[in-house]
C-alpha cells in the first residue's frame, strides 16, 4: 500500500468534504446546538439515576460521567465518519454507485469509510474530551504515560470495534439491499453503552459483552481512566478488536464477490 | 500495422438469481416469508475479440444483457462461466494497473460530488490515480478545452445543465487518460447539439489516443457515426458481430426511387419494363431496385424515359437495427 497517496487521498476527502458540508450553513450549525443539547440532556439523565442511589453496580456518579464522557467521544466519532460514509453504503449497492468506487485503483473500504467527513460531530469529540478532563479532576486521576498508553489503546480500541461493527452491518447490504434498521438496533444498543456494565444483570451483562461488545467500547476505556481495570481485560479488548478488524475486511471482500450492481 | 486484440472474450456466460412475485396483498405476505428465486442465464455462451483503437458498439433491445457484458468487461461482475482478457488482465480482480487502463461512464449514473464545482471532483480523482498536480492541471486543461467546458469548471455540479454534467463525467473519468473507454449510453437524455458534441470529442480522443471504446446505446446517431463494428445482442446471445455496413446492407437489400416522368406515359412505360414498383400515381411511380445494380439501374432509366426529377429513398436506421433488436440471428 502506497501511504503517501493514501494520505493525499484522505487530504482530498478532508478538503472536498468539509467544502461540501460548508455550503450549508444552516445545518451545521442545527447540527452544533443538537450536539450540546444531546450531551447536557444525557448528564442530566445520568444525574436522576444517580438522585436515589449514592452509587449503581459499583459506580459512583462522578466515576459514570467517564463512561458518559468515552460515550461522548464515540458518539462524536460515529458522527463525524461513520454514519456519513457506511449510511452511504446503501445508498451506494441501491443505485449502483458503488461501481465508480470498485473501479477506482484505491481500496475501496478505505473509500467508502474515509470519503465523508461531518465536521458537526468534531464538536461532540471535543465536549467528550473536555468532559473527560473535568472527570480526570474530579476524581483525582494521576497523569501518567503508562495511563496515557493504556488509555489511547482502549479507546482507539473502542473505535475500530465499533467501526466493524457498523462496517459489518453495512456490508451486509449487498444481499439485503436495506439494512438502515439493523444500524438503528446498533445505535440504540450503543446508548446502554452510557451506562456502567455492572449496573445490568449478569445475563444481560454476558450478552453486552459477548455478542454486541458493548462492554469492550465503553466500559474497559472507563476502568482504565479509574485504574480499576486488569491487564487481561485490555488484552481481551486488544485481541477482540483484531478479531472484528480482520473479521469484517474478511467479510467486505467475500461480500463483493456477490456484488451484481444495479441495473441501467 | 496489424493491432493486436486488446480484449479477448471465451465461452462468457452469467446468471443472476432473481426473485419473483404474484400481485396483490397474498402474493406479497408469499413473497415476505418464502421468496421464490430462479436462477436466469443472462449471458449466454459469447465470445468474441476486440482489436487495440477499435470503436465497437453493443446494439441489443432492453435486458439483452449489453450493460452485463460490459460490467463483466470491467470487472464489476463475475462471470459464471467462461474467460475474459482485458489488456493482459483477468478483470474481476480487479488490478491496480488493469484499474488505471480502464474507465466506465455511465450515461444516467455520476461520480460528480454534487454540491461542488465539478473542478474539485477532478483533482480527488487526480489524487486517487497517484497524478501530481501539474500533470493533473495540464490535463484538465487539455481536456476541458476538447470538451468545452473551460468556463463551467468552477460552478457546482448541481447548477449545471445535463450536457455539461455529462461532459465533465467524461472528463472526470478519463483524467488517468485510460486506454480502454466503456461507455453504457453516453448520450442519455442530451440534446441533439449535445450529443453531437459528445460523438464529436469520442472521435478525437480515439484518434488522438488510440483508446478502445465499447459502447452501448440506444440513439442509433451514436452507433453509426462512432463503430465501424457492432455486436448485437438478443437475449444474452450474440446475434451478429461485424461491420456495421455489412449488416445494413443485408438488412437493407433494396433502395426505393421515386422517379417524376414527364409524362403518365412514360409511367406506364416504365412500370411495364422489368422493375418491381411499388405504387404508381399519375407520372409518378416508386421502384424498388437492389443496392448491388442500382448504377446500372439508373443510367439505364436516365437513357430510355423521359425523367423530370427522381429521389432515392433510404429506408430510417432505426428502423433497420429495430430488425437486429428482436431477431435472434444473422448470417452475414
Amino acid at each position: 500500500m502506497n501511504l503517501r497517496k493514501y494520505l493525499k487521498v484522505y487530504k482530498k476527502f478532508l478538503h472536498t468534504s468539509l467544502a461540501s458540508e460548508l455550503e450549508y450553513k444552516t445545518n451545521i450549525l442545527v447540527d452544533l446546538i443538537t450536539a450540546v443539547l444531546s450531551l447536557i440532556g444525557s448528564i442530566f439523565l445520568l444525574s436522576i439515576f444517580f438522585q436515589n442511589n449514592g452509587s449503581i453496580g459499583g459506580w459512583e456518579f462522578e466515576q459514570a460521567l467517564i463512561i458518559q464522557s468515552i460515550y461522548t467521544i464515540l458518539n462524536g466519532i460515529t458522527n463525524t465518519w461513520f454514519n456519513p460514509n457506511l449510511t452511504e453504503i446503501v445508498k451506494h449497492i441501491r443505485e449502483g454507485t458503488l461501481d465508480f468506487v470498485l473501479l477506482k485503483p484505491i481500496d475501496s473500504q478505505f473509500f467508502i469509510s474515509l470519503k465523508k467527513i461531518n465536521p458537526s460531530g468534531f464538536l461532540e469529540i471535543m465536549l467528550g474530551f473536555f468532559l473527560l478532563l473535568f472527570c480526570i479532576r474530579i476524581n483525582q486521576i494521576n497523569l501518567n504515560l503508562s495511563f496515557l498508553t493504556l488509555s489511547l489503546i482502549t479507546l482507539s480500541c473502542s473505535i475500530c470495534i465499533l467501526y466493524s461493527l457498523w462496517f459489518f452491518i453495512s456490508t451486509t447490504t449487498i444481499w439485503f439491499v436495506k439494512t438502515w434498521n439493523a444500524i438503528e438496533v446498533l445505535r440504540s444498543f450503543l446508548y446502554i453503552g452510557r451506562f456502567p456494565l455492572n449496573s445490568f444483570s449478569f445475563s444481560l451483562r454476558i450478552f453486552f459483552s459477548v455478542f454486541i461488545p458493548i462492554a469492550f467500547i465503553t466500559t474497559i476505556p472507563s476502568e482504565v481512566f479509574l485504574g480499576l481495570s486488569q491487564l487481561w481485560k485490555i488484552l481481551l479488548e486488544i485481541i477482540v478488536t483484531t478479531v472484528f478488524l480482520i473479521t469484517s475486511r474478511k467479510f467486505w471482500l467475500f461480500a463483493l464477490k456477490f456484488y451484481s450492481s444495479a441495473s441501467s | 500495422m496489424v493491432q493486436k486484440n486488446i480484449i479477448d472474450v471465451r465461452n462468457l456466460s452469467k446468471s443472476f438469481d432473481i426473485s419473483s412475485k404474484e400481485p396483490g396483498l397474498k402474493g406479497t405476505i408469499k413473497h415476505f416469508f418464502k421468496r421464490q428465486t430462479k436462477s436466469l442465464k443472462v449471458i449466454k455462451d459469447i465470445s468474441f475479440k476486440i482489436k487495440e483503437g477499435e470503436i465497437v458498439g453493443f446494439l441489443g433491445a432492453n435486458g439483452a444483457g449489453k450493460t452485463t457484458i460490459l460490467k463483466m468487461l470491467c470487472g464489476l461482475i463475475y462471470p459464471s462461466e467462461g474467460s475474459i482478457l482485458v489488456s493482459g488482465y483477468l478483470p474481476f480482480r480487479r488490478k491496480e494497473n488493469f484499474l488505471k487502463n480502464i474507465t466506465l461512464i455511465m450515461g444516467q449514473k455520476q461520480q460528480l460530488i454534487w454540491d461542488l464545482p465539478p473542478i474539485e471532483s477532478f483533482y480527488l480523482n487526480a489524487s486517487i490515480y497517484d497524478l501530481d498536480k501539474f500533470e493533473a492541471k495540464s490535463r484538465i486543461k487539455k481536456l476541458s478545452e476538447m470538451l468545452e467546458i473551460d468556463k463551467e469548471l468552477f460552478i457546482p455540479v448541481r447548477k449545471l445543465s445535463l450536457g455539461q454534467r455529462m461532459k465533465s463525467e467524461l472528463l472526470a473519468a478519463l483524467i488517468h487518460e485510460p486506454n480502454i473507454l466503456f461507455l453504457d449510453e453516453p448520450t442519455l437524455g442530451l440534446d441533439i447539439n449535445a450529443q453531437r458534441n459528445l460523438r464529436k470529442f469520442l472521435q478525437k480522443y480515439n484518434k488522438e489516443t488510440n483508446a478502445t471504446i465499447c459502447l452501448t446505446s440506444h440513439y442509433m446517431k451514436d452507433i453509426t457515426s462512432l463503430c465501424k463494428r457492432v455486436i448485437c445482442v438478443h437475449e444474452g446471445a450474440i446475434s451478429y458481430d461485424g461491420k456495421l455496413d455489412l449488416l445494413l446492407k443485408k438488412l437493407s437489400p433494396v433502395k426505393e426511387i421515386l422517379i417524376v416522368c414527364r409524362s403518365e406515359e412514360d409511367a406506364i412505360k416504365l412500370a411495364n419494363s422489368s422493375f418491381t414498383v411499388k405504387n404508381k400515381i399519375k407520372n409518378e411511380i416508386t421502384i424498388k431496385i437492389e443496392n448491388n445494380s442500382i448504377t446500372s439501374s439508373l443510367k439505364n432509366i436516365l437513357n430510355n424515359f423521359d425523367i423530370e426529377d427522381l429521389f432515392i429513398n433510404e429506408p430510417p436506421i432505426d428502423e433497420i437495427i429495430g430488425k437486429v433488436l428482436i431477431k435472434k440471428d444473422y448470417d452475414i
